[in-house]
């Protein structure tokens, strides 16, 4: 897990008794809770309560994901949606991951085959998930 | 094990993330250090 952050993000840790305004700041209400933002300080992914370090580590990636995909970088958001729905299967992130790894696949590329397959995927692998839910509109 | 060199201010993080084009991970915490 050190190594992935280390890699992959500039990591900064705020403590409440240290720096109460930075909570305030970014709007955080709860510990803990963890940020994905830009070099802008724009929030891209939020975290909220403890995690295991599998759902964790998804929880980042599915993070990346959405940063390069608000970016329209929709290749990469992709690559990275589905490292985590192939990767992480069981991880609680990876039916989002699965969700939006169809849809950075469907923006890259304007075929509506890549919803349905998402849509099929989710039916098959997460049937009781909201996004099997959200995505049971792709199905035909 | 490796450990994670966390920092402490926000906004020479967001000015390193900047320059790296690595985005920035904040963690906001309770815990005792």
């Amino acid at each position: 897990m050190a190594e992935f952050i280390s890699t992959h993000f500039i990591p900064v840790k705020v403590h409440i008794k240290e720096r109460k305004p930075v909570f305030e700041r970014f709007g955080a209400q709860w510990t803990p809770t963890v940020l994905v933002v830009d070099a802008d300080g724009k929030e891209h992914h939020r975290l909220e309560g403890f995690l295991p370090v599998e759902d964790y580590l998804a929880q980042l990636e599915l993070g990346l994901g959405k940063l390069q995909f608000h970016a329209h970088h929709f290749d990469e958001a992709k690559r990275r949606f589905q490292a985590v729905c192939n990767d992480h299967p069981k991880a609680g992130g990876a039916p989002e991951a699965c969700y939006w790894a169809g849809v950075a696949a469907y923006k890259g590329t304007n075929d509506a085959k890549h919803l349905g397959a998402a849509g099929e995927l989710l039916k098959a692998r997460y049937p009781d998930s909201e996004w099997a839910r959200k995505a049971s509109v792709w199905l035909h | 094990m490796p450990q994670i060199a966390w920092q402490k201010d926000v906004d020479a993080a967001l000015g390193e993330a900047r320059a790296s084009g690595r985005p920035v991970l904040i963690d906001f915490s309770a815990a005792p250090a």
